[in-house]
């Protein structure tokens, strides 16, 4: 079912000043088209019959904002989405980033953490767990609570279990969790080289030096000169011939900092070169 | 048949059954349409699809897949990536977005349909195909709100008449259009005719 088209363009642009203004959090660089889906979306799930009733409850009631921006931003993802991709990052670049004493992964709109825990996975089958850790980072804090507890839904993990087959994992996929009722509580020690935090890339700064940032399925949903201005991020954060990992139908060709990186064959990874 | 109102952009949607009519169509397009061509079919999502050899090498017009926040030329055929959604941002631009499936599916047609109604209004076209399920339905009927022209495939011929079906059982459709009358009814809305 699609949504109903009650938000209108004028609306959004009123409401995005007024969250930027009342809360910092800013969307108006966010694409248009898809963003106005969300909120109509939102209007429809929380049964708001007009788009002023959900500018009222976003003006007057601040504990409402982490449910807006829960729903507002996308949380979909999985674990080793794009199999290729990760049989990449296994074969290819894992092992040149084994050549550091010490390794500093940064997934940025981590969401739920499927991708972090995915990179724990293949660090530890590399043998590189130990020396590695990861910076898993989102806007939204009730996702980075999700993640942090290692639980994902069970009756996904016949698919991420496929995945993990075609990106070359070799174990058995449920060695990796428990089952409890409807839930795979994955094993903590996955995560114990995970630091989560909010980070928003719209408006925070560099935090560190990486040798490899992931952010995949994020900068769709950003207007072109907000991706290029965290391109700009990106590339402050990247070490010398550090990579960077884009999800399936993004692309640093067109971007500001094109010249200065290499594409890793067809796959969406980014050699930064000087 | 038709008041004209100048032709924006076409909307090709199809499920099963769909590809077999694209296949025949497109080698009659003519290659100097004065509009795009978007076209969002169902696909098992896969990386190195062969959907846009396979059109490609139908096609006089180039066919290429959609990518997020690409610049629409007219008299080009655009393919809708598996697994993601496409929205229109003006009629120049499109996003992707890899939200959650809309009627169990990723693209969706309803969800593109819908976006080029808000954009295009009455200067959207659409067709759909052959398909068993109902995606499609509710942006044919967006767009017939917007006075944008809703096109759908005889069911008789198509290998899954339901799509089309429900099509013509909900809505009011300015068309009905049998493969081997597609190319000449595109070629005809196109200005530079």
């Amino acid at each position: 079912m699609i949504e109903l088209d009650i938000v209108k363009n004028d609306d959004m642009e009123m409401l995005l000043k007024d969250i930027s203004h009342l809360y910092g959090y800013d969307f108006t660089q966010y694409s248009k088209a898809s963003l106005k889906r969300r909120l109509n979306r939102i209007c429809m799930l929380d049964k708001f019959a007009s788009f002023a009733e959900l500018r009222y409850r976003l003006i007057h009631d601040g504990a409402y904002l982490s449910r807006f921006i829960e729903e507002i931003t996308v949380n979909v993802t999985e674990m080793f989405r794009d199999p290729h991709f990760y049989a990449t990052l296994r074969h290819h670049i894992l092992p040149i980033l084994g050549t550091y004493p010490f390794i500093r992964i940064w997934v940025a709109g981590c969401s739920t953490g499927e991708e972090a825990y995915s990179l724990a996975i293949l660090l530890k089958e590399t043998n590189l767990f130990e020396k590695t850790l990861i910076y898993a980072t989102d806007i939204n804090p009730s996702v980075l609570e999700k993640a942090s507890k290692s639980i994902f839904p069970l009756n996904q993990m016949k698919q991420y279990s496929r995945n993990y087959i075609l990106s070359g994992g070799e174990k058995d996929f449920s060695s990796y969790y428990v089952s409890m009722y409807d839930v795979a509580k994955f094993h903590s020690g996955l995560s114990s080289k995970m630091i989560f935090s909010t980070h928003n890339l719209v408006s925070d700064s560099s935090f560190n030096e990486f040798q490899l940032i992931l952010c995949r399925n994020v900068l769709i949903y950003f207007d072109k000169d907000l991706q290029n201005k965290v391109f700009k991020l990106f590339d402050d954060s990247l070490q010398p011939f550090g990579f960077l990992a884009l999800g399936a139908k993004e692309t640093l060709r067109f971007s500001n900092i094109e010249q200065r990186y290499k594409q890793w064959n067809e796959d969406r990874i980014w050699k930064k070169i000087s | 048949m038709m008041n004209r109102k100048t032709t924006e952009i076409l909307l090709i949607g199809g499920s099963a059954g769909s590809i077999s009519v694209l296949l025949e169509v497109l080698p009659h397009l003519n290659d100097h349409l004065s509009f795009p061509i978007m076209v969002v079919v169902h696909r098992k999502a896969h990386p190195e699809s062969i959907l846009e050899g396979l059109l490609g090498f139908r096609s006089r017009l180039p066919v290429e897949e959609a990518y997020d926040k690409m610049t629409l030329k007219a008299n080009y055929i655009y393919l809708v990536p598996a697994d993601y959604h496409l929205l229109f941002e003006n009629k120049q631009m499109v996003s992707l977005d890899c939200s959650e499936k809309v009627n169990y599916s990723r693209p969706s047609i309803d969800v593109t349909f819908q976006s080029a109604a808000q954009i295009y209004m009455k200067h959207t076209v659409a067709l759909l195909l052959s398909g068993a399920n109902t995606d499609g339905l509710e942006g044919l009927r967006y767009i017939a709100q917007q006075q944008g022209t809703v096109l759908v495939q005889d069911p008789d011929t198509a290998e899954i008449a339901y799509m089309p079906q429900q099509a013509l059982l909900n809505l009011q459709v300015d068309t009905v259009l049998k493969p081997e009358e597609m190319a000449s009814f595109i070629n005809q809305l196109s200005t530079n005719y």
